[in-house]
């Protein structure tokens, strides 16, 4: 495939699984692995959507670069995870990001919260890479040779991401008041939503050794964020608040607004290439 | 022409300085590098920080345009490519900002003068981007043209400026490329497609041509510029020699150019091209272009709402710094 420079980590061409993941990409997904890819894509895809608005609206020209980084980042697993995903049934990326409805999305709805300030953008994210630091350390063990090799991937990219909103977080707790009192406010809003990562699905029985069980991440999350709170005099709100269902295509009512933007222009041309 | 994106530049050298300007004489006539620590003369800085200002902004306000369609790409594998640009953008800007800054100008002060209006950038960027064909055209007909104005800067006689424009050339032709490519894939496709490509060239031809500002005659800044080897090659020039790149891309393409007067003219070997609006021209210069008032109004929000934010990151950064130093 060609790899475009400057851009290291931008596919230009079509994904093809087999050159872009080293170790994986031969085998076809089963059902089964392919619904939980859809999972981990349509998080790391709803989320690369709601990143890329801030590009050209950063609070400094180095969090425009930052946050496109991140978006770049995400927007690549999803490629990555939709493409597997779409090997089950024959769909590409693009026939899985642009031409399912909302319903048929399997986002956590906390990727699709809104950017609010951000402090909320903060929020949302440090959750997200807390969360995917620890799924994707563990998921390199999955017995899907392409899940484990997208996974070894992701680990390295998702480790900075953590670091970037750990440092922002730390910035905004104990900057000054008013930045402060809008991370709280943001935790707020967002933290409720956070639990519901964490929840096994009737669907992780049967994919023993080839999915991580949410509910075995919820552990080393909490140190994680627990640290951080306590390091920065942060009372972390209840997670479990919200009731949640992503997995099960269960969204809040920004999921619609968000594809509507999305699929608008695909949709307007079915069969097109572009 | 263009006002001062800073009205006081920090001239701590002595303008009649004769070991200094002999030196610098010299340095100009041999064609070498000024550096940031040599005397130049008060003139020859602020032409370059209003210059190098002015394409820093040009940067950070071209972000808009493009970025306005991220959300809307019709692939995934178009989304990554459009963020990447605009991405490239952003570091654009950077590195012009940091340019003009060793010379001087703090960035705050650029960007104060840039979110008040009283900063220049190149009026391009004051045109809508109305379809997803806009995203080619942008980046075949615009970049195309900064290339054109631009890789002669790579030789430019200021030393900074010179070498970060060398690092955005090599990736304003990867944007260019990308433009084209996406024109083509349109042009391949359907007949929707094809009339969008078309539509997006129409409207976004002229302006291009206009990127190389007014014809030579009318150019206020041009002749010092020229002397001082910080521009090259004349406004008529460039778009000539812009032109005529331009044709047999645009018949690769299948894509017609919108001037009925385009001829090659045997006698001199270039294209000859039609009357611009320079009345068009002026008029967007003047702040009553389709989207002036919106592309400042957005770069203002987004700075004034970043306020907060980077208050917080620099307050927490003293606070560091003195418990590092308590700590000592």
């Amino acid at each position: 495939m060609t790899r475009a420079d400057p851009h290291g980590e931008v596919i230009v061409d079509r994904l093809s699984l087999a050159d872009e993941i080293v170790g994986g990409g031969e085998e076809a997904a089963t059902a089964d692995a392919a619904e939980y890819a859809l999972w981990l894509g349509d998080d790391a895809l709803v989320l690369a959507q709601c990143l890329g608005w801030w590009i050209s609206r950063g609070p400094e020209l180095e969090e425009d670069m930052a946050l496109a980084n991140i978006a770049l980042d995400l927007l690549g697993h999803a490629r990555s995870l939709l493409s597997h995903a779409g090997t089950a049934d024959g769909r590409t990326e693009d026939d899985l990001a642009y031409w399912r409805d909302e319903r048929e999305f399997r986002c956590a709805q906390l990727a699709e919260l809104p950017n609010g300030d951000y402090a909320h953008t903060l929020v949302r994210q440090l959750a997200f890479a807390v969360f995917q630091v620890e799924l994707y350390d563990r998921l390199q063990e999955s017995s899907d040779a392409t899940l484990a090799a997208i996974a070894a991937k992701a680990a390295k990219e998702v480790a900075y991401h953590r670091e970037h909103s750990t440092e922002w977080f730390r910035r905004l707790a104990l900057g000054t008041d008013d930045s402060r009192r809008r991370l709280l406010t943001a935790l707020e809003h967002v933290w409720p939503y956070v639990g519901d990562l964490f929840r096994d699905e009737p669907l992780l029985d049967r994919l023993e050794g080839v999915a991580v069980r949410p509910s075995t991440l919820r552990a080393p999350f909490d140190q994680a964020m627990g640290a951080l709170a306590a390091e920065t005099g942060i009372e972390l709100p209840d997670p479990d608040l919200a009731r949640g269902g992503g997995r099960h295509g269960i969204h809040t009512e920004h999921l619609g607004l968000l594809l509507a933007e999305l699929q608008v222009l695909a949709r307007a041309h079915p069969g097109a290439t572009w | 022409m263009a006002q001062s994106p800073t009205a006081q530049v920090p001239t701590t050298e002595i303008d009649d300085d004769p070991d200094g300007r002999a030196r610098f004489d010299e340095l100009i006539a041999a064609d070498s590098r000024i550096e940031p620590r040599d005397w130049m003369p008060a003139a020859y800085r602020k032409n370059l920080v209003r210059q190098i200002s002015q394409h820093a902004h040009s940067e950070i306000i071209g972000m808009q345009p493009e970025a306005n369609w991220i959300s809307r790409a019709p692939s995934l594998k178009r989304k990554a490519i459009l963020m990447a640009k605009v991405q490239d953008e952003a570091g654009h800007g950077l590195y012009l900002y940091s340019a003009a800054q060793t010379l001087g100008t703090p960035r705050d002060e650029m960007f104060q003068a840039l979110v008040d209006g009283r900063a220049r950038y190149s009026s391009i960027f004051n045109y809508p981007t109305l379809g997803w064909a806009d995203m080619g055209a942008i980046g075949w007909l615009v970049d195309g043209a900064a290339i054109c104005n631009q890789v002669p800067l790579c030789r430019a006689s200021y030393g900074p400026y010179a070498r970060a424009m060398v690092r955005i050339c090599k990736e304003e032709s990867f944007h260019q490329r990308q433009g084209f490519e996406i024109l083509l894939e349109l042009m391949h496709g359907t007949p929707a497609q094809r009339a969008m490509a078309q539509d997006a060239v129409d409207r976004w031809y002229a302006p291009s041509l206009m990127m190389f500002g007014p014809p030579d005659e009318e150019s206020v800044n041009s002749q010092q510029s020229m002397a001082w080897n910080i521009k090259r090659f004349s406004n008529d020039d460039l778009r000539q020699r812009f032109v005529d790149m331009l044709v047999p891309q645009a018949e690769a393409l299948g894509v017609t150019l919108p001037d009925p007067d385009l001829r090659f003219d045997e006698a001199t070997g270039h294209w000859a091209y039609g009357e611009l609006d320079w009345h068009e021209f002026q008029e967007v210069l003047g702040g009553r272009g389709p989207c002036n008032t919106q592309r400042l109004a957005h770069r203002r929000a987004a700075f004034e709402d970043g306020a907060w934010v980077r208050e917080a990151a620099a307050a927490y950064a003293r606070k560091q710094a003195d418990a590092a130093e308590q700590a000592a």
